[in-house]
């Protein structure tokens, strides 16, 4: 019933958080209608419709965004978390379950008479944002949401300034948003907490671990996966695409191995609640809210197309012979609907980034 | 005159239940007629309105996949279960104050939670998560219950890689007549079928049956990690087998719109099984070639 209990409350939660029909209410996000908030698990929510998927933190600590959409929807976006942090804060259950004393329970967490008596706390800052790549669909409200956050350290002390939040990214995105070392976005936009290597911890927000992971050369060189450890939430980016096949930017560093690769250490990190269903949950870099079993269909997906293209290349056929193959007419129906990134697009970039030889 | 009439109308009435007071809580059994084997062969899609793409999606499936640690202990899903084997309860949920009925739960053996709502609620978003049993909301059609369900996982309708995809959507109706329930469902895919796929089933009501638990965690069953068993398109080797079997010559389809209607059965040829001299007999198919261990064949 557990499953059952977690599917209904998403619907529910889901239903009083989307914007509904009729006349503005007072103290409604302008342009709202475009973005839906999705309730996942404990703190975490996705936010979709704002070009790429957003997952966001909230919670006591303040709030931790996973991306920030297109440059377009900035404010749209700042104005939706900002209602979805003072609803959040507001409600009369601790946005947590408060179990043991690890988990920072304090006296009032366990009451849920107190909050509804007394004005909720307000809301805390967008403490940190972290880019999954260097798509404009996912840092494209970096400049606006950071500058609205805040970072607490020592500088706020010394010279009494109000950082704004963390941007952190794998340090490739650095270097892909500042080619020749000019940054081709505004300086509040640009990442200022990189890190290289395989992961950055990112502490306890929120009661929880964060994890930021980096995944080689999949959608680009640059790209992460944040596991929100304890909600068990998986962030993506853009390796992970249920709206159409999975964008392979060559030009910087992406590949159909590291595309199939991430997909497989994701199912390694993936644990399922019962009959391959639920459990940890995935937040796409476009598309649906997923869990292992959709992420394995994907997974077969993109693994069954690199061996298509690698053995048609294997038998000697050019990339227009195998464009004209027919071989994605399969799941056509299901990926290959963008109109931009078709699959002659998808199959081009797997001809090209399969290793020689294979 | 008019006062007999209107007695009997009022007997009629008082002896039918009302709309939306039809029960279809209890345990029942399945019982196996019509078409309903779903034991079928590799390619046998005979009868399911496969369109091109979920043609090709079928003819890439190697049955070998099953063994990979994400597909060893899926559930049917809501668009197959109901013609599946087992015992199948429904649990009724009631709301205390009201006594109205706010759900079902239908549970097989080998099923996941699947509740049917009828309080009202509405759909979840496109972007919500996907079950495999899908998001069910049901209203009564006299005195059938209607099932409208969405959010189902990618899935399949047969057991040999016949898919509907995950934007695909089923109408059930519930109907009852004394300890028979008729099971319609009524497959909508955009992306997989050419028409909607329409089957039944039947169940007995049946007050021994039982729905034991489904525990089930994966194990490694001999594939490397990260193979993907498939067929590439047009190499599947055991297509032939149905051809043979069915008597079904080279250009005609295994599955498709035009295998549901009765002209298809004038394409096939007399042959060892449908002449009843290999059914059930594995020599009346030729020996399949050794498969290599895993990947593209």
């Amino acid at each position: 019933m557990r499953g059952l209990g977690a599917f209904a409350l998403v619907a529910l939660a889901t239903a009083s958080l989307t914007a509904q029909s009729g006349p503005p209410a007072p103290g409604r996000v302008e342009g709202a209608e475009a973005l839906r908030v999705i309730p996942i698990r404990g703190n975490v929510f996705m936010i979709t419709g704002a070009g790429g998927n957003i997952a966001a933190s909230i919670g006591r600590d303040g709030t931790m965004l996973v991306d920030t959409g297109s440059t377009a929807m900035a404010e749209t976006v700042l104005q939706t978390v900002r209602d979805l942090e003072r609803r959040v804060m507001a409600t009369g259950l601790p946005p947590r379950g408060c179990v043991g004393v690890s988990a920072g329970c304090t006296w009032w967490s366990s009451s849920n008479f107190l909050p509804s008596t007394v004005a909720p706390p307000a809301p805390r800052p967008i403490a940190a944002i972290v880019n999954t790549s260097a798509s404009a669909e996912h840092i494209g409200g970096n400049a606006v949401i950071a500058s609205a956050g805040r970072t607490f350290g020592v500088r706020n002390l010394l010279d009494r300034s109000q950082l704004g939040a963390w941007i952190v990214a794998h340090e490739n995105v650095a270097t892909r948003l500042s080619p020749k070392g000019v940054p081709s976005v505004p300086a509040a936009a640009l990442p200022s907490e990189v890190y290289f290597g395989d992961e950055k911890k990112l502490n306890f927000f929120n009661g929880e671990a964060v994890v930021v992971t980096h995944i080689p050369r999949a959608h680009s060189d640059g790209d992460s996966v944040v596991h929100f450890r304890g909600s068990d939430v998986l962030a993506a980016g853009d390796f992970v695409n249920m709206a159409h096949y999975p964008v392979i930017d060559v030009e910087r560093g992406g590949s159909i191995q590291g595309v199939v690769d991430g997909a497989n250490k994701l199912l390694d990190i993936t644990v399922v609640e019962h009959m391959m269903e639920g459990g940890t949950m995935i937040v796409p870099g476009h598309g649906r809210l997923i869990d292992t079993a959709d992420l394995a269909y994907y997974r077969d997906m993109v693994t069954i197309m690199r061996d298509r293209v690698r053995e048609l290349r294997r038998r000697g056929m050019s990339l227009e012979q195998i464009q004209r193959a027919g071989i994605t007419r399969d799941y056509d129906p299901r990926f290959g609907r963008d109109a931009t990134w078709t699959p002659a697009r998808f199959i081009e970039a797997i001809f090209r980034t399969l290793p020689t030889g294979s | 005159m008019p006062r007999t009439v209107l007695l009997v109308a009022l007997v009629l009435v008082a002896a039918r239940p009302a709309a939306a007071q039809v029960d279809f809580s209890g345990e029942w059994t399945p019982i196996r007629s019509m078409d309903n084997t779903e034991n079928p062969w590799v390619g046998d899609w005979v009868g399911l309105p496969l369109n091109a793409a979920g043609l090709a999606r079928a003819e890439g499936w190697d049955a070998s996949i099953l063994s990979l640690p994400e597909y060893q202990c899926r559930p049917h899903g809501w668009a197959y279960i109901y013609r599946g084997p087992t015992a199948l309860r429904i649990s009724k949920e009631v709301d205390p104050f009201s006594r109205q009925v706010l759900a079902y739960h239908p549970e097989w053996h080998q099923s996941t939670n699947m509740p049917v709502y009828l309080d009202g609620r509405e759909h979840p978003p496109a972007e919500s998560a996907h079950t495999w049993g899908g998001f069910s909301t049901a209203r009564w059609d006299g005195d059938m219950l209607r099932i409208n369900t969405t959010h189902m996982k990618e899935d399949y309708i047969r057991r040999n890689g016949a898919m509907i995809s995950d934007e695909a959507k089923v109408t059930s109706w519930w109907i009852r007549r004394g300890d028979i329930l008729t099971w319609i469902n009524v497959v909508h895919d955009p992306l997989y079928l050419a028409e909607p796929l329409i089957r039944a089933t039947e169940y007995r009501l049946n007050v021994n049956s039982l729905v034991p638990a489904h525990p089930c965690t994966a194990v490694y069953e001999g594939l490397d990690k990260g193979v993907v068993p498939h067929f590439m398109p047009g190499e599947n080797k055991f297509l032939g087998d149905i051809r043979t079997r069915y008597g079904l010559p080279l250009n005609r389809p295994t599955g498709g719109p035009e295998t549901m209607y009765p002209e298809f059965l004038r394409q096939l040829r007399p042959s060892t099984w449908t002449l009843g001299k290999g059914a059930g007999r594995d020599d009346a198919i030729p020996a399949a070639p050794p498969q290599p261990p895993g990947g593209a064949r």
